[in-house]
């Protein structure tokens, strides 16, 4: 291969990656900018930028909207759900990574099972168990399914992690009198924080995106959370342009901001488990 | 803590290996009740319900394969449900050949790490991290025939015979789709990929230079055969979501995946049986669950079938 030749196949790759790159960008920077933007402006000069930066349509969205309270019902439900499948998780990947018992092995192709099983699919027996329980409508019904469902992925996550830790740690620890509960929150748990971040990610993005499990039990207006609430706030400005882009970038804001901030983080947590 | 102040007092009267045992058994207890109350046990009755007859939530008479028949051979029924099969399979096929064909060449590339390529990881990514809903509503309105940015754009650069009522044809609803779906999720598999690559050792492929090989030799006998765990992933991730499509269609198009049923999918057919709508008429859990169980068992079985497939032409790096 001659060095010409060589040099325009880089030029063609920068160029390949380039415009891919602008692709991705590009609508997002639209959705963000025409946040800022009359409607006037938004039909008739899509690709400038706005007059001035005024912040009508934001304030349209956060004194006239719910969008403020299903974000806040978001926060509730991702919160929990991540919390309580983060110590539920690391009880049981706990249990089975550092102890020998009878049934441990089954116990873990259990858990490991979950993975394979897809919820949605029972959407109908948990609907009328949650009515049951009396769960319906309610912020409690969804980070329970959430917790159950994260469950799995988790005590995968952990597990693998802990299995590398060597077993002198709880050892030389229980010579000294140390009891199980402290061996594991004292020593453990500060060295698979790691562990718990990937696992955190991996489950918190798509709880903090999920929009099926509300659609079906959550109803009442008040609970709704902010992917499914935005489709009420879609019908009800359906031709505001301004203020439906100004929904749509507050509602992807806290997320992207996390994201740029750690990136690396998170694309190693959501590609968790597809990456050996 | 109580339960600090207890460990005493039970060590005059338990053994041991009683205080570990009841230690596992605190471990273990929550996590296995919340799984088995909120996965394995609706899973479960997913399977009994679909052998019964449903009057709203109340469940009827045991009706054998009575659903299963309704769902699968009845008219009109059986059309839709072959409609929406058929979409999901052009979904499936696409997307493979579309997201991570692109996803694939963008790995390659970025393999090289050339200029960028860190800013590049995270501009791909970004929009994996943002929920459909966002994704789709917001296409939704770059996608309007009239004020929407693409045909503005296309417009603005003189082809504005080709300015579509993208949505709202049966010709270009579900490719319009597809084309976000790809964008929403290209970075993914692009990711996946890449890292596939990266682990390939860098002695094989200095070696396969200085034996005189090009880059597409290289590409083709040395990394693509090595990364053939990341591919079998992407392929089974792809076949599951090609056929959960939900989102995108309810929320671009309709729950009946108008225009005129051209994207239609078995998720948006199972949540009109199960929930009931306008063309469906009223809920009916006995059908939706068998509905729920057959999409099951296809998902299942197809997707260990490839695996097993894919897995059987892996290589090992040692």
């Amino acid at each position: 291969m001659t060095k010409k030749t060589l040099n325009s196949n880089v030029l063609l790759m920068h160029i390949f990656l380039g415009v891919n790159a602008l692709i991705m960008l590009y609508p997002i920077l639209v959705m963000v900018i025409s946040g800022f933007k009359t409607n006037y402006e938004i039909y008739n000069r899509p690709f400038s930028l706005p007059n001035s930066f005024n912040l009508d349509n934001f304030i349209v969205i956060w004194t006239e909207t719910d969008v403020p309270a299903y974000f806040l019902n978001s926060v509730i439900v991702t919160t929990l759900s991540v919390a309580f499948l983060l110590v539920m998780g690391t009880m049981a990947a706990y249990a089975l990574a550092r102890y020998n018992f009878k049934g441990n092995l089954m116990l873990y192709l259990f858990f490991l099972s979950g993975l394979m099983l897809p919820l949605r699919l029972a959407i109908i027996p948990l609907f009328i168990q949650l009515k049951a329980l009396g769960l319906i409508d309610t912020l409690f019904g969804l980070i329970a399914i959430y917790t159950a469902m994260g469950l799995p992925s988790t005590v995968f996550i952990l597990t693998g992690f802990l299995k590398t830790l060597p077993s002198e740690l709880e050892d030389s620890a229980r010579i000294d009198g140390a009891s199980e509960a402290r061996i594991l929150v004292q020593i453990m748990l500060p060295l698979i924080m790691p562990a718990l971040v990937i696992a955190g990610i991996y489950n918190a993005v798509p709880i903090w995106n999920d929009f099926f499990f509300p659609l079906i039990f959550i109803h009442d207006p008040q609970w709704k959370t902010l992917a499914q609430g935005l489709t009420m706030f879609f019908g009800e400005y359906s031709i505001n342009y301004g203020v439906l882009y100004a929904g749509l970038t507050l509602a992807a804001l806290p997320i992207v901001v996390i994201f740029i901030i750690q990136s690396k983080q998170f694309i190693a947590g959501m590609t968790a488990g597809a990456i050996k | 803590m109580t339960s600090s102040a207890k460990i005493p007092n039970q060590k005059e009267f338990l053994s041991r290996s009683m205080r570990r045992r009841l230690w596992l058994l605190f471990l273990l207890a929550p996590p296995v009740t919340v799984l088995i109350a909120f996965v394995f046990y609706p899973m479960a009755t997913a399977i009994l319900y679909s052998f019964y007859e449903w009057d709203g939530l109340i469940k009827g008479s045991f009706n054998g394969l009575g659903n299963y028949y309704n769902v699968l051979l009845k008219s009109p029924q059986n059309g839709y449900l072959l409609n929406a099969f058929t979409n999901n399979i052009v979904v499936f096929v696409t997307l493979m050949v579309v997201q991570n064909g692109l996803a694939l060449v963008l790995a390659m590339f970025l393999a090289r790490e050339p200029k960028g390529y860190r800013f590049y990881q995270v501009v791909f990514f970004l929009p994996v991290i943002l929920s459909t809903v966002i994704i789709g509503f917001q296409w939704k309105m770059f996608l309007n025939p009239i004020f929407g940015l693409v045909n503005q754009f296309l417009r603005l650069i003189g082809f504005g015979e080709w300015a579509l009522p993208w949505l709202g044809w049966t010709e270009t609803a579900l490719a319009s789709m597809m084309v976000v779906n790809a964008w929403h999720w290209v970075g993914f598999p692009t990711i996946v990929f890449l890292a596939a690559i990266q682990r390939i050792p860098k002695d094989y492929l200095e070696a396969a230079r200085l034996d005189g090989a090009g880059e597409w030799q290289i590409a083709k006998n040395i990394i693509w055969p090595l990364m053939a765990p990341a591919i079998t992933i992407i392929v089974v991730l792809t076949f599951i979501g090609s056929f959960n499509w939900f989102e995108i269609p309810y929320i671009m198009g309709s729950l009946e995946g108008s225009p005129g049923y051209s994207t239609d999918t078995l998720g948006l057919l199972f949540y009109r049986t199960a929930f009931g709508s306008v063309s469906a008429g009223g809920s009916n859990f006995g059908e939706g669950s068998a509905l729920a169980v057959l999409i099951f068992i296809f998902i299942f079985s197809i997707s260990t079938l490839v695996t097993k497939f894919l897995t059987a032409r892996e290589i090992q790096i040692n």
